[in-house]
């Protein structure tokens, strides 16, 4: 194992100038995510403009992949349509849950790609995905609250 | 201070290496210990020579892994200074505090439906109702907390608590124990902070208000002694595997004039004195909380563990671990940025220190540990109220036992500097 395939420097970049990283007010859902076995948080505002995701905005605390990858999913998701954006997360989870075999298309998932050495490390793959389970869960509850 | 390399040849996982070649500094023995050739050999050799279930049967098998089994609560009951009947094998501590809170919560069970059930005896000193309290504190592990808190919502009773000094220490406030407190429940010593309280002290009170008192050693027992009845509880509860002994296995132990009162928890068989279609009664403790073939070889085991640890003697665990903890606290606030969360003096603490890093989430510190063979504890540590009472997210937690030495202390100093070149913090705590 090697710490730097897990701490890639774009990862370091977004934990520490996070994007996105402040509530827009009145979201179409606000939903709050916690990974029960670190205890680390997001709070997620998504709006919607009919099945364009046009805003995502998000607080929250924990560790830097958790932070990073929170930051990663909200600027690559945002101004996209509601089932792109969704075949995207299906993609990252596909990643993350390849323990280390995928290493992702960096023209779906940007940024994303450099959490692929997370994968390796069964322990913090549910760190990556927390914000971007929150992002899924805050479409699945906008689209029934249509 | 013990001799640690003799002490770790006993244990066969100090001999393989983590994450290419690198020496295991366990410290992480507050969440499970590591287990000696001895406990290991208990375990194999009741299966391999003795395995028959106890209690049963007229065979020699049966005879002697009853004897085994029975041997083993004696070892137990003389550890912690007790009397064997009174020393009640369950899962785990998570299952001697549940069999508490179901037990009373089946006392206080008022339906006129259940009148043909022994479970409801109706002997009121353990039912609750609307208007008794339950007192707990917020330094309480999840196992001593949420238990409570369900029986209170069933019973209608309201749960209390202590708070925390800045500190760390236990806010013992003793008006909020009151002729409506009907069971107080506090941990020995704290498993995030270290903090150790004041039981004894505190039990004379609970017992002038005439309260069940009910306490977690998890924290306590394996790491110095406690004497029950000098601790003044009427209950107490452990887990075999933090104490050198195998998982599966875990303690209650109660005043037998109050186990003998109680209602069971668990059904079935050799729970029981007779039994007919229509009701039965019940056997005396310690048999009537222990429904169902048990964890015999974890038992077993337990002793063996209980043996090792009398050999070295619980007084020099006790110092061993007091002059560790000692230079531990002195060497990782030498650290530019390290804050201990839990007391900085060696009064009532125990080897447990929570810490965290300014600029590094403890899940990414604990990544970098890792990588240098270090194993700590990172997270909330089942103590989500205590964090929140702490102010605190998350910490790192480094706990000792008998197997670790300056040098593990040492270790664990050098990779949380080398986390902060890592991650490029600062001394201010600034990432860079």
């Amino acid at each position: 194992m090697n710490l730097d395939s897990l701490y890639q420097e774009v990862i370091m970049d977004h934990y520490k100038n996070p994007l996105h990283k402040k509530l827009s007010p009145e979201p179409t859902v606000q939903v709050h995510h916690v990974n029960t076995s670190c205890g680390d948080e997001v709070t997620l505002n998504l709006h919607m403009d009919g099945n364009l995701v046009s805003d995502i905005s998000w607080e929250g605390s924990g560790c830097s992949i958790s932070q990073a990858s929170t930051s990663v999913m909200s600027d690559l998701l945002r101004g996209k349509d509601e089932d792109e954006a969704l075949k995207i997360v299906a993609d990252f989870l596909e990643m993350m849950q390849s323990k280390g075999t995928k290493s992702g298309d960096e023209n779906i998932l940007g940024d994303g790609v450099a959490l692929a050495g997370v994968s390796k490390f069964p322990a913090r793959v549910k760190c990556a995905l927390l914000g971007w389970m929150a992002f899924k869960d805050a479409v699945t509850r906008s689209r029934s609250g249509e | 201070m013990l001799n640690v390399e003799k002490i770790k040849s006993d244990f066969p996982i100090f001999s393989r290496t983590i994450r290419d070649g690198k020496r295991l500094v366990y410290l992480d023995s507050g969440a499970t210990s590591q287990k000696p050739r001895s406990v290991l050999d208990a375990e194999r050799d009741f299966y391999e020579k003795h395995n028959a279930a106890v209690h049963r049967g007229a065979h020699q098998l049966a005879e002697e892994a009853t004897d085994l089994y029975e041997g083993a609560r004696d070892k137990v009951a003389r550890f912690i200074g007790a009397e064997s009947d009174e020393v009640v094998f369950t899962k785990n501590a998570t299952e001697s505090l549940n069999l508490l809170a179901y037990s009373w919560s089946n006392s206080s069970l008022t339906n006129k439906n259940l009148a043909n059930s022994n479970l409801t005896n109706g002997n009121s000193i353990f039912a609750l109702k609307p208007g008794d309290e339950i007192l707990i504190s917020e330094m309480e592990h999840h196992a001593n907390l949420i238990p409570w808190q369900e029986l209170a919502a069933r019973t209608g009773a309201t749960l209390k608590w202590f708070g925390i000094t800045p500190e760390g220490r236990l806010n013992f406030d003793p008006s909020l124990i009151t002729a409506k407190t009907k069971i107080v429940a506090l941990t020995h010593q704290s498993n995030v902070l270290g903090t150790i309280n004041p039981i004894a002290d505190i039990a004379k009170i609970v017992k002038s208000h005439g309260a069940l008192f009910v306490v977690d050693a998890c924290q306590s027992i394996p790491h110095f002694a406690v004497n029950v009845k000098e601790l003044g509880a009427d209950f107490v509860a452990f887990s075999g595997h933090k104490a050198l002994g195998p998982t599966g296995v875990g303690v209650l132990w109660g005043r037998r004039e109050l186990l003998n009162e109680m209602s069971p928890f668990l059904t079935g068989g050799s729970m029981i004195e007779t039994v007919t279609m229509e009701r039965s009664t019940y056997a005396s403790a310690p048999q009537r909380f222990e429904a169902g073939v048990p964890n015999m070889a974890q038992a077993v085991g337990l002793g063996a563990a209980i043996d090792y640890l009398s050999d070295i003697g619980m007084a020099k665990i006790a110092e061993h671990e007091h002059e560790l903890t000692k230079y531990a606290l002195t060497e990782l606030q030498k650290i530019p940025g390290l804050a201990i969360v839990g007391p900085r003096d060696l009064e009532n603490r125990g080897a447990v220190l929570s810490f965290t890093v300014e600029g590094i989430h403890p899940h990414d510190l604990g990544q970098v540990l890792d990588e240098y063979g270090i194993a700590v504890r990172t997270g909330y540590h089942c103590a989500w109220p205590l964090m929140r009472a702490m102010n605190v997210v998350a910490t790192t937690r480094a706990s000792f036992y008998i197997y670790n030495d300056t040098s593990d202390v040492d270790e664990l100093v050098s990779g949380i500097t080398r986390a902060q070149e890592f991650f490029k913090v600062s001394s201010s705590g600034v990432l860079r």
